[in-house]
C-alpha cells in the first residue's frame, strides 16, 4: 500500500470500524430480542392466535375465537349506584349510554352447532357521551379455567386435534387438567352445565377483576356480571337445528327488549384480583349499577358489531385494569385476531379472502 | 441561536438528541408491546400513544427550525454518493417521524378505537371507521417502523463513521459542546488536509 499515514493508522482504523459495526449490531440484536424474533420461547399474541387456528381451523374474515355470533343493539340505563365508586360517565345517575354488543359461542369455527359448547358469551361496547368507550367481554360461567396466559396456551395446545383422528387426544386433555389443578372450579361447573336454548336467559360474568376509581382517586377492585330478567331457562326445550340461538334471540326481541341487571361485586381487602379461577366469597357487597336493554339483533356479517374488537382494556376514565395477567393477554391476542380478520377483509396479499355470503 | 457555520444551532442539537432518545425508545416500545402477552403489553401501549403525539409535535417544531436555520454544509470533499445518501436518509427520517404518529392516530381512528392519551385525555378521530383502512394503516405502521429502525441504524453508523473514520467535523456539529477528542472541527481537519493533501481521499 502506498498510504503515507503512519503504520499505527490501519490498526486504529480496524478498531474504529469494529466499534461502528459492533454498535450497530448490538442495537439490532437488542431490537430483535425485544421484538420477539430472537426470543422464540416468549409467548406472543401471534403464537396464541396461531394455536387457536390450529385447534379450530382458519376461517377468513372471522374472529379467531368466539367466531360464531350475532350483533345486538341497545342501551344502558345507569341506576347511579356505581357512581360512588367510579367516575365513569356511564355510571352517572340517569345516564343513558348507547350499546353495540355481540352474543357468541366460544371456539374458532363460525359454523359450529350452538349445542356444541355449554358456554355463551356477551360482549358490549358502551359509547359514552364524552367520547370515551367501555368494552367488555363476558362469559356464561362464574370462573375461567386457568389463571395465566401460559396455562391458557397449554390448554389450547392440549385441545389441538390429533392429525390422525381429527379429534383432540383425551390423554393430552387429561394430562393438562392433571397438571393444572386450578381448573377444578371450572370443571365442577362444566360437569353440570348444559348448552342453553337462549342467549337471553344467561348470566354473563366479567371473570377478570377490574378497578373502579372514584372522584377522590380511591380504588375499589370489582367484578361485574350481567344478570338476565328472562328466567324461563328451566323449560327444558331441545331446540332443533344448529343455529337456534340467533333465531331465539330475534324472536324474543321481536316481542320486546331483553334486559339484564349489571351487578358489580366489591372486593374486600385481600380478595384476589389476579386469579380468574377463583370466585370471591358470596357475602361480598354487590351493587346494581343499572339496566342493559337490548332492542334488536343483526347478523354479524352485516351488523354493527362486525368491525368492533371487544378488547377488555378499552376502558373509560373511572375503570382500570386489575393485576389479572389474563387481561393484557386478551387485549394483545384480540388485537392480533382483529388485524388478521380486517386484513382478510381488505384482501391484503398473503391473506385468504372471506367467503362473500358468510363474512363473519 | 448560537449558530456557527460548522455546527447546528443549540435548538437543533437539543431537539436532535431529545428526539433521538424518544424515537429509539418508541421503536423498542412498539415492537416490544406487540410481541408480548404480559403486563408489559398494557403499560408499553399506555406510553406509546402519548409519546407518539409528543414526537409528532416536536417533529413539526424541528422541521420549522430547520427551515429557518439550515444545517451546516456537508464537507466539500464528501463523495457524491455519500452526499446523496445523507440527503435521502435525512429526508426519510423527517418523513417517518411525521408520518408514523399520524398513521398510528389514523389507524386507531379507522379501527373505531378511542384515541386515549391517558386515563381521560382523548384525541378526536382523524379517519373514518373502516376495517379495510385499519388493516392497511396497521401494516403500514409496522413496515414504516422497520424502515425507520433501519434508517436509524444507517444514520447512527454514518455518524460514527464521520466521527471515527473521516473525522471531518460532521459528528461534532451535532454534539452538545465542541469536542476535539472524538472528532475534529472542520477548520482543523481542512488545515490537516491542506498539509497532506494526498492522504485525505484514501482515508475514506
Amino acid at each position: 500500500m502506498h498510504d503515507p499515514t503512519p503504520p499505527r493508522a490501519p490498526l486504529r482504523r480496524i478498531g474504529a470500524w469494529s466499534l461502528i459495526i459492533g454498535t450497530v449490531a448490538i442495537v439490532a440484536v437488542a431490537f430483535g430480542y425485544v421484538g420477539g424474533w430472537l426470543a422464540p420461547h416468549r409467548l406472543t399474541p401471534k403464537k396464541l392466535v396461531n394455536q387457536l387456528q390450529h385447534d379450530a381451523g382458519t376461517f377468513a374474515g372471522y374472529r379467531r375465537n368466539h367466531a360464531k355470533g350475532v350483533c345486538v343493539v341497545g342501551h344502558f340505563d345507569s341506576s347511579g349506584q356505581a357512581q360512588t365508586y367510579s367516575v365513569a360517565q356511564v355510571f352517572a345517575a340517569g345516564q343513558h349510554t348507547p350499546v353495540v354488543g355481540r352474543f357468541a359461542i366460544p371456539g374458532g369455527n363460525p359454523y359450529a352447532p350452538d349445542s356444541s359448547v355449554p358456554i355463551r358469551s356477551m360482549a358490549l361496547r358502551f359509547m359514552l357521551a364524552n367520547g370515551q368507550q367501555w368494552r367488555t367481554g363476558m362469559n356464561s360461567m362464574p370462573v375461567f379455567p386457568v389463571a395465566t396466559p401460559q396455562a391458557f396456551y397449554a390448554q389450547l395446545q392440549a385441545k389441538q386435534p390429533d392429525p390422525v383422528t381429527g379429534k383432540p387426544d383425551p390423554a393430552k386433555i387429561a394430562a393438562f387438567f392433571a397438571a393444572h389443578p386450578e381448573t377444578a372450579a371450572f370443571r365442577a361447573w362444566a360437569k353440570t352445565a348444559r348448552p342453553s336454548a337462549s342467549f337471553a336467559t344467561e348470566s354473563y360474568w366479567g371473570l377478570n377483576a377490574f378497578v373502579f376509581v372514584d372522584a377522590a382517586g380511591r380504588r375499589q377492585p370489582v367484578r361485574w356480571r350481567m344478570v338476565p330478567e328472562a328466567n324461563d331457562a328451566g323449560a327444558a326445550t331441545t331446540p332443533g337445528g344448529a343455529d337456534y340461538l340467533a333465531v331465539d334471540l330475534a324472536e324474543r326481541l321481536a316481542r320486546g327488549p331483553q334486559r339484564w341487571q349489571l351487578q358489580v361485586t366489591l372486593a374486600n381487602p385481600g380478595d384476589p384480583t389476579n386469579d380468574a379461577t377463583k370466585t370471591w366469597p358470596d357475602d361480598r357487597r354487590t351493587i346494581d349499577a343499572g339496566t342493559l336493554v337490548l332492542e334488536r339483533s343483526a347478523p354479524q356479517a352485516s351488523g354493527p358489531c362486525r368491525d368492533i374488537n371487544y378488547d377488555p382494556l378499552v376502558l373509560p376514565a373511572g375503570i382500570e385494569a386489575s393485576d389479572d395477567p389474563l387481561l393484557p393477554a386478551r387485549s394483545a391476542a384480540y388485537a392480533d385476531s382483529y388485524l388478521r380478520r380486517t386484513s382478510e377483509e381488505a384482501h391484503l396479499p398473503g391473506t385468504a379472502a372471506p367467503k362473500p355470503e358468510m363474512s363473519r | 441561536m448560537n449558530a456557527t457555520p460548522d455546527r447546528f444551532t443549540l435548538a437543533a442539537r437539543a431537539l436532535h438528541w431529545l428526539m433521538a432518545v424518544m424515537i429509539v425508545a418508541m421503536l423498542f416500545i412498539g415492537v416490544g408491546m406487540v410481541a408480548t402477552v404480559s403486563a408489559r403489553h398494557e403499560w408499553l401501549l399506555a406510553i406509546h400513544k402519548p409519546l407518539g403525539i409528543a414526537i409528532l409535535l416536536l417533529a413539526v417544531i424541528r422541521l420549522a427550525a430547520r427551515l429557518r436555520h439550515p444545517p451546516p454544509p456537508l464537507p466539500v470533499d464528501l463523495p457524491v454518493l455519500q452526499k446523496l445518501a445523507t440527503l435521502a436518509s435525512h429526508g426519510l427520517l423527517y418523513f417517518l417521524m411525521l408520518a408514523m404518529p399520524l398513521i398510528g392516530w389514523a389507524m386507531l381512528s379507522a379501527g373505531g378505537y378511542p384515541v386515549m392519551l391517558g386515563d381521560a385525555l382523548r384525541l378526536p378521530p382523524i379517519f373514518p371507521t373502516s376495517p379495510v383502512a385499519f388493516a392497511v394503516l396497521r401494516h403500514l405502521h409496522s413496515a414504516f417502523a422497520m424502515l425507520l429502525f433501519l434508517t436509524f441504524l444507517a444514520h447512527m453508523g454514518a455518524a460514527l463513521y464521520h466521527g471515527l473514520i473521516r473525522r471531518d467535523g460532521v459528528f461534532a456539529s451535532m454534539l452538545p459542546a465542541p469536542s476535539r477528542s472524538i472528532d475534529g472541527d472542520r477548520e482543523k481537519v481542512d488545515a490537516d488536509k491542506a498539509d497532506r493533501p494526498s492522504a485525505a481521499p484514501q482515508n475514506d
